[in-house]
C-alpha cells in the first residue's frame, strides 16, 4: 500500500486524498519510508524535514477533517531546491557558506506551497548557487541518477530532478537560470517547465544570475508539472520583477492537449555536431510525431543562438559576481579565521576562500572581470546586445510559429567525473536551454523516449512566447499522450529498479 | 616632503581661479526605507529597523518606496531639472561591512533628474548662478561604530558594532557642475548654495535637512588652475563636510592647501581629504590608485523607473514657492533690507518669524523678539531658534501684550524666560509671577509718596526746579514695584505731586 502511493502521479494522489481513501499524512509517511530506503544511495536530499513534514500533512488532514475547501494538491509531497528559503530549516543553496544557517523567512513559493497543503519533504541537492549542470558542484556530495547511479543527474537542479525519478516525491520545485529546471528533466526522464521570467516569484531564491533566474514546477507528469504551476505562479508585490498579470490557464491545456493545426518550428541551430545521434534520433522521431498529431512543422532560423552561450557566460557570471557578494562571513553562515587578531577583510577573504567551490570562484572572477572599468563594454555590453539580437530571433520566430521545439540537452546524461575539469564541455550541456532565459520565454522538457545507445531518458524542448505558458502544456500534454500510447507505460516504467 | 610656505588666501587667489564641485546626499524623510517597510525612526535601538531586504540576507528582494520617487523629481522639477523619461537604479559594487549587500543600490549613468540649475543669493544680494549636473536616488548604508581604538577612527579598534537601522534609508545625490568664476567669492558660494539647498529641501518638506543630524552631507571637490587658463586642475575631495560654516572654510583651507603645494612646484595628488572642525584643515584619505572600480551595472531586481509626464506636470503644479522667491515676498512685506533679510536667514529665525507675523504680531516686534532675546538664549543653549520651547504664537501673544501696553520690554524678557521654563503659556506666566505692569493709580501714588519720603533731599531739589534729579526717584519707585511700574506715568506722579512741571 504505501510504496504504491509512492509511483502515483501528484494528481491520483490528490484525489485519493481528496476521497478519504488515503491521508496526507500516510501519503507522507510513505514518500519519507522511500527515502529512508533510497536516498542513501541517490542522495536528492541535503536535508530531510521529517518532523515539519509530518506536521504539515497532519494540518491538511485536520483541515480536511473540518471541512475546509483545499488546494488541488493538498496533502502530496514535494522536494523542495535547496535555494529558497525556509524559515526555521536550513538553507545551504549547495554551498559551505550557507552551512547551519537557518532563515528567518520563507520564500514565497515556499509559502504558496504551504497555503496550497503541499507537503515539504525536505531540501533537495543542487549545484553550488546553482551553477552547473551536474549537480557535481554540490558543496555535500554529487547526486547520482536514478537510471544509472553512475552518471549525473543534470544540473543544477539534480536533487529534484533525482527525487522524482526515484519516487522519493511525485513533485518537485527548481530554478531554471541557464537550463537547470530543464536538462535534468530531459536526462532524467521527468518533466520540468521555467516558467516565463516573472511569473513565478523570486522572493527568498537565492539569487545567482537575477535577470536569469526563473523558479519552476517538476514532475512526472505533464498534469502535474501545470498543477504546481498554478499552485506557484502569480504576481508578488515582494519581486518588482514579478509579471502582474492573470496566471496563464496551464491546468485547462494540460488537460486539453493538442497539437491539431499548430505551428510549430523547428530550431535549426540547435541540432549537428556536438549532439548525440540517439538524442537527434528520438528528437526527430517526436518532430515526426508531431506532424502526425496535426502540427505543422516547419525549420525556424535563430541565427543569433549560436552567441546564446558565450553571451550567458558574460551576463550570469557578472550579476552573481554582485549577488554572491553578500556571503562576507560577517552575518550569517560560515565565518573563517576570525581569531581576534584579524581585520573584518582578512575574515571576509578567509570565509570565501573556504566557503566557495571551484565553480563558484570561476564565476564570481569571470564576473567581476567582465564589469571592470575598461572591459565593460566589450564584455556586459556586447552579451547585453547579443540578448537582444536573440529576443528579436525570437520575436520574428514566433511571428511565424505557435511553438518552437529542440533537443532539450545534447546528449543524454554523462557520467560523474566525465566532465569536471572541463568547464567548457559542462557548460555545453546548456547550449540548448540557454536561449529561453536570455529571452525570457517559457520552456518545457518532458520525455522522448530512451537513446538507443546507452538506454538513457532524452528530452524534448518546447519553447513559448512570454506570458503563453500554457502552449507548453497544450503540446506537452499531447505528445505526452501519445508516446505513451507508443510505449504503452511512462517512460519511468522502464528506470532500474534501485 | 618639502617645507612649503602657507600660501594665504588673497595670495592664492591672485593666481589661481578656484573650480569646485559640490555633492551633497540628502537622507529623505520618508516614513519607510527605499526598498523595503522599515521604518526609519532616528535614535531607535541598533538593528530594531531592519527586515531581510535591508539586511540583504539571501534571496530577498528590493521593491522602490514610490514617495522616494516622488521626493526625487520634486527635488529634481525645484532644481530646475530635466526629469528622465526613462531610467534604471543600479549597482554600485564595492566590500564594506556597514553595506549589507556589498553593494549599494544607486544610480550610475541614467539619473532621475539632470542639468539643472540653482540660483544662490550671496551676503551683497548678488545673484549667482550654480548649474546642477544631476540628481540620482541610492540607498543609505548602515553604521559602524569602532571601540577601542583612541580617535573612533576604524584605526586602532579592537571591533566594530554594527547597527544596519540607517541601511537602506532612501538619499538623494545633488551633484554640481564644475562651478567656476566665483574667484575669491568661492567660500561663500560654496555655502550659500548648500544653505539654499537646505532652505529648498525644506521647503519641499522632503527632509529636515539636519545637518548635524546628518540628513544632510555635502562633500568639496576643489581644484585650482591659473588665471587665464581653461583645462581643470587636479582635484581634491573633501568628504562629509557637515556645516554650513564647514563647507565655508573647506573651501578655504582647501584652496590654501592647493597654492601652497603648486607655488612649491609640486603636483597636487588626485584623493579624499578628511575635514577636522576643529583645525578647518584636511588631511589625506583614499588615493585615486586606490580607488574602487565600482563595476556598476544596471540593477536586475528593479524594473525601470519612467515617471508618466502628466504625473510630472502635476508634480510642478504642486512645488510650493520656492525660498528664494519667498524670501523675495517676505523681504518686502516686511519693508527690511537685503542684509537684514540675510540676518534672518543666517539667524535661522524666517520661518519662526513668519508664523509669529502670521499669528497677529507686527513683522517689526516678531523680528525683534526672535532675533533679540530669544537669538541669545538659543544661543547660550546650543541650540536651534526652532528647537526652543516655545512657539510663534506665545512669542505673538507677548508681543501683543507689550502692544497693548500690559508689558514693557523688560517683563516680557521675563514672560519669555517663563515661558522657555516651562512655566506655561504667556499668559499663565504673567498670572503666576505677577508681572503686570503697575498703572494702577493707587498702587503707583503709594509707590511715589514713599519714594518722596524716603528720599527729602532729592524732592528738595527737584521743588528747587532740577527735573532731572526726579529720574533718582523713578529709580526708586521701579525697585520698590520690582520693574512692574509704568515709569513714565511714575516721573508724571513725582513731578505733579512735587508742584512742578515736566
Amino acid at each position: 500500500m504505501s510504496s504504491e502511493l509512492t509511483r502515483l502521479t501528484a494528481a491520483a494522489l490528490a484525489a485519493r486524498i481528496a476521497a478519504g481513501e488515503t491521508s496526507a499524512v500516510e501519503a507522507a509517511e510513505a514518500h519519507l519510508a522511500r527515502i529512508e530506503a533510497v536516498d542513501e544511495k541517490v542522495h536528492a536530499f541535503l536535508h530531510v524535514d521529517r518532523e515539519g513534514a509530518l506536521a504539515q500533512a497532519r494540518e491538511v488532514d485536520a483541515r480536511r477533517a473540518a471541512g475546509e475547501e483545499l488546494g488541488p494538491l493538498a496533502g502530496v509531497p514535494l522536494a523542495l531546491k535547496d535555494i529558497f528559503t525556509t524559515k526555521g530549516v536550513p538553507t545551504t543553496c549547495g554551498s559551505r557558506i550557507l552551512e547551519g544557517w537557518l532563515p528567518p523567512y520563507d520564500a514565497t513559493v515556499t509559502r504558496k506551497l504551504r497555503a496550497a497543503g503541499i507537503v515539504v519533504l525536505g531540501k533537495s541537492n543542487m549545484d553550488e548557487f546553482a551553477m552547473g549542470s551536474s549537480t557535481e558542484n554540490s558543496a555535500y556530495g554529487p547526486t547520482g541518477n536514478p537510471w544509472d547511479l553512475t552518471r549525473i543527474p543534470g544540473g543544477s537542479g539534480g536533487g529534484s530532478a533525482a527525487a522524482l525519478a526515484s519516487f522519493q516525491a511525485p513533485l518537485a520545485i527548481g530554478t531554471d537560470t541557464g537550463g537547470s529546471i530543464r536538462q535534468p528533466a530531459a536526462v532524467t526522464g521527468t518533466v520540468g517547465v521555467k516558467p516565463t521570467y516573472g511569473g513565478v516569484s523570486r522572493y527568498g531564491m537565492i539569487a545567482f544570475s537575477s535577470s536569469l533566474d526563473q523558479g519552476g514546477p517538476c514532475a512526472r507528469t505533464v498534469l502535474d508539472t501545470a498543477l504546481l504551476h498554478e499552485a506557484i505562479a502569480g504576481h508578488d508585490p515582494l519581486d518588482s520583477t514579478s509579471i502582474d498579470a492573470p496566471v496563464p490557464p496551464v491546468v485547462e491545456a494540460a488537460r486539453n492537449g493538442s497539437v491539431a493545426g499548430l505551428r510549430v518550428g523547428v530550431v535549426k541551430q540547435l541540432s549537428g555536431e556536438g549532439y548525440q545521434d540517439g538524442v537527434m534520433q528520438r528528437f526527430g522521431e517526436a518532430v515526426e510525431l508531431l506532424r502526425e498529431l496535426g502540427a505543422e512543422v516547419t525549420e525556424v532560423d535563430c541565427p543569433s543562438f549560436t552567441k546564446a552561450l558565450a553571451a550567458y557566460y558574460l551576463i550570469a557570471p557578472s550579476e552573481c559576481s554582485s549577488n554572491l557578494a553578500r556571503f562576507d562571513g560577517l552575518r550569517y553562515g560560515l565565518r573563517t579565521g576570525d581569531d581576534g587578531s584579524r581585520s573584518a577583510e582578512e575574515v571576509t577573504s578567509l570565509t570565501r576562500a573556504a566557503g566557495f567551490g571551484a565553480e563558484v570562484k570561476r564565476r564570481i572572477m569571470l564576473g567581476t572581470y567582465a564589469l571592470s572599468s575598461g572591459y565593460y563594454d566589450a564584455y556586459y555590453g556586447s552579451a547585453q546586445k547579443v540578448r537582444t539580437l536573440i529576443s528579436r530571433d525570437f520575436e520574428a520566430a514566433f511571428g511565424r510559429v505557435d511553438v518552437l521545439v529542440s533537443p532539450t540537452a545534447p546528449t543524454t546524461a554523462f557520467p560523474i567525473g566525465e566532465r569536471v575539469d572541463d568547464p567548457v564541455a559542462m557548460y555545453l550541456a546548456d547550449l540548448c536551454t540557454i536561449p529561453a532565459n536570455l529571452a525570457g520565454n517559457a520552456a518545457m522538457s518532458l520525455p522522448c523516449g530512451l537513446a538507443p545507445e546507452d538506454g538513457l531518458p532524452v528530452g524534448l524542448q518546447i519553447i513559448a512566447p512570454a506570458m503563453a505558458d500554457d502552449r507548453l502544456y497544450r503540446v506537452g500534454a499531447a505528445v505526452e499522450a501519445a508516446f505513451q500510447a507508443r510505449w504503452g507505460h511512462p517512460i519511468l516504467e522502464e528506470a532500474p529498479a534501485l | 616632503m618639502t617645507v612649503t610656505e602657507l600660501v594665504s588666501f588673497e595670495d592664492a587667489l591672485a593666481s589661481y581661479d578656484p573650480v569646485m564641485g559640490l555633492e551633497v546626499h540628502v537622507e529623505l524623510g520618508t516614513k519607510t526605507k527605499m526598498f523595503c517597510g522599515c521604518a526609519t525612526v532616528v535614535g531607535a535601538d541598533a538593528n530594531t529597523q531592519t527586515c531581510p531586504v535591508c539586511l540583504g540576507l539571501p534571496g530577498a528582494l528590493p521593491v522602490v518606496n514610490a514617495t522616494g520617487v516622488e521626493s526625487a523629481v520634486r527635488i529634481g522639477l525645484a532644481l530646475n531639472c530635466t526629469i528622465a523619461d526613462w531610467c534604471r537604479f543600479a549597482r554600485k559594487n564595492y566590500f564594506y561591512p556597514d553595506m549589507p549587500k556589498n553593494f549599494q543600490t544607486s544610480q550610475y549613468d541614467e539619473p532621475i533628474a539632470f542639468q539643472g540649475y540653482l540660483d544662490v543669493e550671496l551676503e551683497d544680494g548678488e545673484v549667482f548662478r550654480v548649474e546642477i549636473e544631476r540628481a540620482h536616488m541610492e540607498e543609505d548604508t548602515g553604521k559602524s561604530t569602532h571601540i577601542g581604538g583612541a580617535t573612533g577612527r576604524i584605526h586602532g579598534a579592537s571591533h566594530s558594532l554594527l547597527d544596519y537601522n540607517r541601511a537602506g534609508i532612501p538619499l538623494i545625490e545633488i551633484v554640481t557642475k564644475p562651478i567656476t568664476g566665483a574667484g575669491a567669492r568661492a567660500p561663500e558660494v560654496a555655502r550659500a548654495y548648500v544653505s539654499e539647498l537646505r532652505e529648498l529641501i525644506r521647503a519641499l518638506g522632503v527632509s529636515e535637512a539636519r545637518m548635524e543630524r546628518g540628513q544632510m552631507r555635502c562633500d568639496v571637490n576643489l581644484s585650482l588652475r591659473p588665471h587665464g587658463t581653461e583645462t581643470f586642475g587636479t582635484r581634491s575631495e573633501t568628504k562629509n563636510v557637515n556645516s554650513l560654516r564647514s563647507v565655508e572654510r573647506a573651501v578655504r583651507s582647501e584652496i590654501q592647501r592647493h597654492a601652497m603645494v603648486l607655488a612649491a612646484g609640486e603636483k597636487i595628488v588626485q584623493e579624499t581629504r578628511h575635514f577636522y572642525e576643529d583645525t578647518g584643515t584636511t588631511t589625506p584619505g583614499r588615493r585615486k590608485e586606490e580607488a574602487e572600480d565600482y563595476r556598476y551595472f544596471p540593477e536586475p531586481d528593479l524594473v525601470p523607473v519612467a515617471p508618466a509626464r502628466e504625473w510630472v506636470e502635476k508634480l510642478r503644479g504642486n512645488l510650493p514657492e520656492l525660498p528664494r522667491v519667498r524670501r523675495g515676498r517676505l523681504r518686502e512685506e516686511w519693508g527690511i533690507s537685503a542684509h537684514e533679510m540675510q540676518s534672518v536667514l543666517n539667524a535661522g529665525a524666517l520661518d519662526p518669524v513668519t508664523a509669529t507675523i502670521g499669528a497677529g504680531a507686527e513683522p517689526a516686534a516678531a523680528r525683534k523678539w526672535w532675533m533679540g532675546e530669544l537669538a541669545r538664549r538659543a544661543n547660550e543653549q546650543g541650540v536651534e531658534l526652532a528647537e526652543l520651547p516655545i512657539t510663534p504664537d506665545q512669542v505673538a501673544r507677548v508681543a501683543a501684550l507689550v502692544a497693548e501696553g500690559a508689558l514693557n520690554d523688560k517683563l516680557a524678557r521675563q514672560v519669555i524666560e517663563g515661558v522657555l521654563a516651562g512655566e506655561g503659556g504667556p499668559d499663565e506666566v504673567v498670572e503666576r509671577r505677577g508681572l503686570k505692569i503697575v498703572s494702577d493709580e493707587g498702587a503707583l501714588g503709594a509707590a511715589v509718596d514713599e519714594a518722596i519720603a524716603a528720599n527729602p533731599a532729592v524732592a528738595e531739589k527737584i521743588r528747587g526746579g532740577k527735573v532731572a534729579a526726579a529720574g533718582a526717584l523713578v529709580g526708586a519707585v521701579m525697585k520698590a514695584t520690582r520693574g512692574q511700574a509704568d515709569a513714565a506715568r511714575a516721573r508724571q506722579l513725582i513731578l505733579e505731586r512735587l508742584g512742578v512741571s515736566g
